[in-house]
């Protein structure tokens, strides 16, 4: 008996329409990818992206050059030279951090105490050549200002879970 | 007589412009098909729908360079896809599109198809010797031991059909099918036909000679730009050919649905199109469900239940036809 019905099975070919009924009803569902350039998914606040320094309202940059992003920077992607400024405050001389070396880990803004050195939003910073993925001190602060607004947003949102 | 060549010059443009114009968008429609039945929307961005898709891709394959590896028996290498796309093109001189519609209208216009898809196996094998390379050489045995195996069991297909037209042309096959299309009484024969059509054109499931995961691609390896390009257009261009195919001898291929003659209005080329299409969509609708064959399961299918299944219902047509005395007479 068993032979038979698998054998019926077989030659009826009922699994093979089973699965074809079911793609051809899965073709009337809502598609699961988005039209990605037009249409974008949306991002945590905690979203690690590109990097940047931030700098307070009143134009001063944050960074104090403690050293500690670098020095937790476990891929050593980060590259600090400070020295005090003309004010006697302390300052960067060079911020330099390395994407092609990177892991995006988000240690570094956990490590800085001043929120200075962030990763924001941004994920699509692809270039055509590697040495534009050797970011310095002004492209930092240049993404800082591009990318303030929606950086201080996600801390806002971020700021009751720490 | 010179006015006549260009007559039959203009006949073969009519049919083969649109032909590969229907090429280009059977790639289109395969891949959007398959990306519905995956919920993704496939290619959108070129053109409206992405309906200029497939003319990008033929553009990017143009414009790449074409490499022929050191080792490849120049020659041979380059005819291989220069035939495989004539094969797919030269099929449709005897495919009647409407009531005599047809390019040449001759009376073994089935033997003829069943003769140039025979010989599509050619350009593949060719292709993969030629290639002097591991992969191409595997994915070419795998393709012309697949091929003739299906074609066994395709040919008892056919020879049931024209048991119940009593003719080889197809114009004659489709007439036959005035009353009931074959589809109907044969229902078996068009099932295995169907699926022999799928191995006969290396679809998936059938796809083993250019299985991916394993020969990487098969036959088409070694092969770049524009030769690429035409072992594409030819693969595409049996795909249409065997659904076509399909209509002429199981859907009643130019006939209208009956339906008390209400719809005898529209014009038979459509119907016919209109059937080609239904299959070819099919055709992408088993790609996007089933996975691929291993390949001593292909060949079981081939020769254990195929061959005997389409021998037993031979038999049994035949006898069913005789016994009843129904035996088709032509003069």
């Amino acid at each position: 008996m068993a032979f038979l019905d698998r054998t019926a099975r077989a030659f009826l070919l009922t699994e093979l329409v089973k699965g074809m009924a079911l793609t051809f009803r899965y073709s009337f569902k809502k598609k699961a990818t988005i039209n990605y350039p037009y249409e974008k998914g949306r991002l945590s606040p905690r979203f690690r992206g590109e990097h940047a320094l931030r700098r307070y309202a009143n134009g001063e940059e944050r960074c104090i050059a403690c050293k500690l992003c670098e020095a937790i920077c476990p891929a050593q992607a980060i590259t600090i030279e400070a020295e005090p400024r003309a004010d006697g405050s302390r300052r960067t001389t060079r911020y330099d951090i390395d994407m092609t070396k990177c892991i995006y880990c988000g240690f570094c803004q956990e490590a800085c105490p001043v929120d200075a050195i962030v990763e924001g939003p941004n994920f699509e910073f692809a270039t055509e050549t590697r040495e534009e993925l050797m970011y310095n001190k002004d492209k930092l602060l240049a993404n800082g200002e591009r990318w303030e607004r929606e950086i201080a947003a996600n801390l806002a949102a971020d700021a009751p879970y720490r | 007589m010179f006015l006549e060549l260009l007559i039959i010059l203009a006949k073969i443009f009519a049919i083969i412009l649109p032909l590969l114009l229907a090429v280009a968008f059977t790639t289109l429609l395969d891949r959007k098909v398959w990306a519905m039945m995956q919920l993704r929307k496939g290619p959108n961005v070129v053109g409206p729908f992405g309906l200029l898709q497939p003319f990008a891709d033929g553009l990017k394959l143009l414009f790449k360079e074409t490499i022929i590896p050191a080792g490849a028996n120049k020659g041979v290498f380059l005819i291989a896809p220069v035939l495989t796309f004539t094969l797919a093109l030269i099929a449709w001189a005897v495919i009647p599109f409407g009531d005599g519609i047809v390019l040449a209208d001759i009376n073994v216009g089935i033997l003829y198809l069943f003769a140039i898809s025979s010989l599509g196996v050619y350009g593949i094998i060719m292709g993969g010797w030629a290639s002097n390379s591991k992969y191409p050489f595997l994915g070419g045995l795998r393709s012309a031991a697949q091929m003739v195996s299906y074609e066994v069991s395709i040919g008892f297909v056919m020879v049931t059909v024209l048991l119940c037209v009593g003719s080889l042309n197809l114009n004659d096959i489709v007439k036959a099918q005035e009353t009931v299309w074959f589809a109907i009484p044969l229902f078996p024969m068009f099932v295995v036909f169907f699926i022999s059509a799928l191995a006969e054109t290396n679809r998936p499931p059938f796809d083993l000679p250019e299985a991916e995961s394993e020969l990487v691609a098969g036959f088409q390896i070694e092969y770049s730009s524009i030769s690429f390009a035409l072992f594409m257009l030819g693969e595409y261009g049996n795909i249409i050919l065997m659904s076509a195919m399909t209509s002429l001898l199981f859907l009643g291929g130019w006939q209208p649905i009956s339906l008390f003659g209400l719809l005898d209005w529209i014009p038979g080329p459509i119907w016919f199109f209109a059937k080609t299409f239904l299959v070819l969509f099919t055709f992408c609708w088993v790609k996007a469900t089933v996975p691929r064959y291993r390949y001593d399961q292909l060949m079981r299918l081939g020769w254990k239940v195929f061959l005997p299944f389409s021998l037993f219902w031979l038999v049994l047509t035949a006898g069913f036809l005789v016994t009843f005395d129904l035996l088709p007479v032509k003069g």
